[in-house]
């Protein structure tokens, strides 16, 4: 079992960090938030409604990144960006000039097999310039990404938060925002 | 800032195919492989028999169709393996587009990959195993007919086991009972024009069959990937 | 309307209320196998043209009938999983898979056993064995799919996909099967069924399925009160059912603001 009597309410606005030690349920408490595993028990509400009722307009509002990239090795990062954004219903002509806020201006054309694992990172990541979803669930957002790269993000997420969206994220790296601009949660181990 | 846009079907739908497709462009081997291990099986059976061409002859609808089943079950792995090794499957499933119409969009693909060559090949294997003359016709529309239903029914077997290791062997086992019908009506049909006698009846099953599997495989595959990216 | 079986929900309660029901069984299905397998094989009239190896059939017929009903049971409860989410029902279709599989087996065997003496060889590809041997292919597919999943959750689910997809296609696969034995009949003409039935092989038949009918639900009963005993063993009525004393350590996270 790995969490029990969970109640949380994230609102409009919130930046919701999930910290806790390796394997106490982080990534599976995000995984669960986006609908993609289901819980034993209990249910998870998006405007008062259960997700599992209105799949379609929750997943318009949901932008997820887990550990994976999704990336694929036999198509280019442009390629990759454009299926990914048009996955999600937004614009993918815009691809070309997303991949240069991620600094991968120059690597389009390049095959996603010759990029490395923090490329493919960030083209996963790019996705979240253009994204048009209020909520965002990003599992260690900042992996394999350079402390400048790191400063752009939390940018973004600031910005998105007071925009009315709300970002939860797992990272076990210190945000630079105020402690009173984030909710922290926090999954410990109890024996008993 | 909430986000509600109705998203075009279509539209989906053709972008799955597209992509589908310039991966597997990409990567040859794994459109040649199934191929080959087609005209590979068919080419063992006269070896194990005999070449006696009036044996050959009165099992060669049975012979093409389950090397046609095997080469399918063997290219079934690459429908969804990479995408749940890459995390690109979860990104469908959390996609706004209805997850059946992008399930829709893989399996066509796949088919146009797998089952389209081998309804192209099969003249020539037929001949190899002396097929009645009257025959060519049923083989033709029974493998136009009957492929795609094997490319949907198998999509059912791997979205269930594509989480598993070594969820290949038990994909078989899954698989070829469902698969069963399609191959006894289709070598039936055949037999049926070998002796110049109409196989409508059995091609308008077999077209059942596709337009049964078309609808209802799918929701399944949609239901079986969400238990597998778990 | 199906108020009354809300309670049976709960885990506990259908796991006491299946308790009551056990020695029931057991004692019915000891009546009826006894009496009616006696009968069936010393008492019952030989068949006039099979003769003694005819008795075969009080075994066989049963078994291949609940070879068929079980899977229906099963499907019906993973239909009951999928749509409303019991979990009991899951607990219950794989406590039924492998009772199923067995009596497709036995069903199996005893045809092989009955085809000896009718024709002369061990197998027979006529429909009905044809048909269970594609049926035990279908419970082996859903028992080793289970097994393959370490959460029983998501076994349960996905042993539940692949037998509603079974189900639909159980109709189809026996038409197809019967259909490519008419068209493949040779000189034997191999009929398994059920020929009609005098009152003297009726009751004796009778008596044998009531019997195998409760030795089936006997031994799903105690495979489904150890299926829910298993998938709710961190409940406190378990551990109070199955250790002298409830003090165990097991590490969980709990979250916390």
């Amino acid at each position: 079992m790995l969490f029990e009597n969970l109640d949380l309410n994230i609102c409009a606005g919130d930046i919701v960090q999930i910290e806790g030690a390796n394997g106490s349920g982080k990534t599976s408490l995000l995984r669960i938030l986006a609908g993609l595993s289901l819980p034993f028990e209990g249910d998870v509400y998006f405007q008062d409604k259960p997700i599992a009722q209105i799949r379609e307009q929750f997943h318009q509002n949901l932008l997820f990144l887990g550990h994976l990239a999704g990336v694929k090795g036999e198509m280019s990062a442009q390629e990759n960006l454009e299926f990914n954004l048009a996955l999600h219903g937004l614009d993918s002509s815009s691809a070309e000039e997303t991949l240069s806020e991620v600094n991968l201006l120059g690597f389009e054309d390049a095959l996603a097999s010759h990029l490395s694992a923090g490329q493919h990172r960030r083209i996963a990541l790019a996705k979240l310039w253009q994204s048009r979803s209020p909520i965002w669930i990003l599992d260690e957002p900042f992996t394999a990404i350079d402390k400048l790269g790191v400063k752009k993000l939390e940018q973004l997420f600031l910005e998105h938060a007071n925009n009315g969206g709300c970002v939860i994220l797992t990272t076990h790296q210190d945000l630079s925002f105020d402690d009173d601009r984030i909710k922290k949660i926090t999954l410990t181990y109890q024996f008993y | 800032m909430i986000n509600s846009q109705s998203l075009s079907y279509k539209a989906a739908f053709l972008l799955i195919i597209k992509r589908d497709l310039t991966i597997a462009f990409r990567h040859r081997d794994d459109i040649l492989n199934p191929l080959l291990f087609f005209v590979i099986v068919v080419t063992l059976f006269p070896l194990g028999i005999g070449p006696d061409s009036t044996i050959l002859s009165r099992i060669a609808p049975g012979i093409i169709w389950v090397a046609a089943l095997l080469s399918t079950l063997l290219s079934l792995d690459r429908l969804f393996k990479s995408d749940h090794s890459d995390g690109s499957l979860e990104q469908m499933l959390l996609s706004p587009h209805p997850v059946f119409i992008l399930v829709l969009g893989k399996i066509i693909a796949h088919w146009l990959l797998t089952g389209l060559p081998l309804i192209l090949v099969a003249p020539l294997l037929a001949v190899l195993l002396h097929l009645n003359e009257n025959s060519y016709g049923a083989l033709m529309l029974t493998l136009l007919l009957g492929t795609p239903v094997l490319s949907l029914l198998g999509a059912i077997g791997v979205a269930l086991t594509v989480g598993i290791k070594k969820g290949g062997v038990l994909l078989s086992l899954l698989v070829l009972p469902l698969y069963i019908p399609v191959l006894i009506f289709a070598t039936s049909a055949i037999d049926t024009a070998a002796m110049n006698l109409p196989y409508s009846g059995q091609l308008a099953i077999i077209a059942a069959l596709f337009f049964g599997s078309l609808t209802l495989a799918p929701f399944a595959v949609s239901a079986a990937l969400k238990v597998s990216t778990n | 309307m199906w108020k009354w079986l809300h309670p049976y929900a709960n885990p506990e309660v259908t796991y006491h209320f299946t308790g009551k029901l056990m020695p029931w069984f057991s004692a019915l299905a000891a009546i009826f196998l006894s009496i009616g397998l006696v009968w069936a094989l010393a008492f019952a009239p030989a068949d006039y043209q099979q003769g003694e190896s005819f008795r075969i059939f009080y075994l066989h017929v049963p078994a291949a009938m609940f070879s068929m009903s079980i899977y229906f049971a099963m499907a019906v409860a993973a239909f009951c999983s999928l749509v409303w989410q019991f979990k009991l029902s899951d607990a219950a279709a794989s406590a039924m898979a492998p009772v199923g599989a067995t009596f497709t087996a036995i069903a199996l065997i005893t045809g092989a056993a009955w085809g000896k003496p009718m024709w002369g060889t061990w197998w027979i590809w006529d429909a009905r064995l044809t048909s269970e041997l594609i049926l035990l292919f279908l419970y082996l597919g859903v028992m080793a799919l289970h097994n393959a999943f370490e959460d029983k959750n998501l076994a349960g689910k996905a042993a539940g996909i692949l037998t509603l997809v079974g189900v639909i296609n159980l109709p189809i696969i026996k038409y197809s099967v019967e259909w490519w034995n008419t068209l493949h009949q040779g000189a034997t003409v191999s009929k398994l069924g059920k020929p009609s039935m005098t009152a003297d092989m009726f009751w004796p038949f009778l008596m044998s399925f009531l019997g195998f009918a409760f030795l089936i639900s006997i031994i799903i009963c105690i495979r489904f009160r150890t299926e829910i005993l298993s998938r709710n063993s961190m409940r406190p009525w378990v551990k109070t059912l199955l250790l002298p004393s409830t003090d165990s350590t097991s590490p969980s996270a709990v979250g916390e603001k």
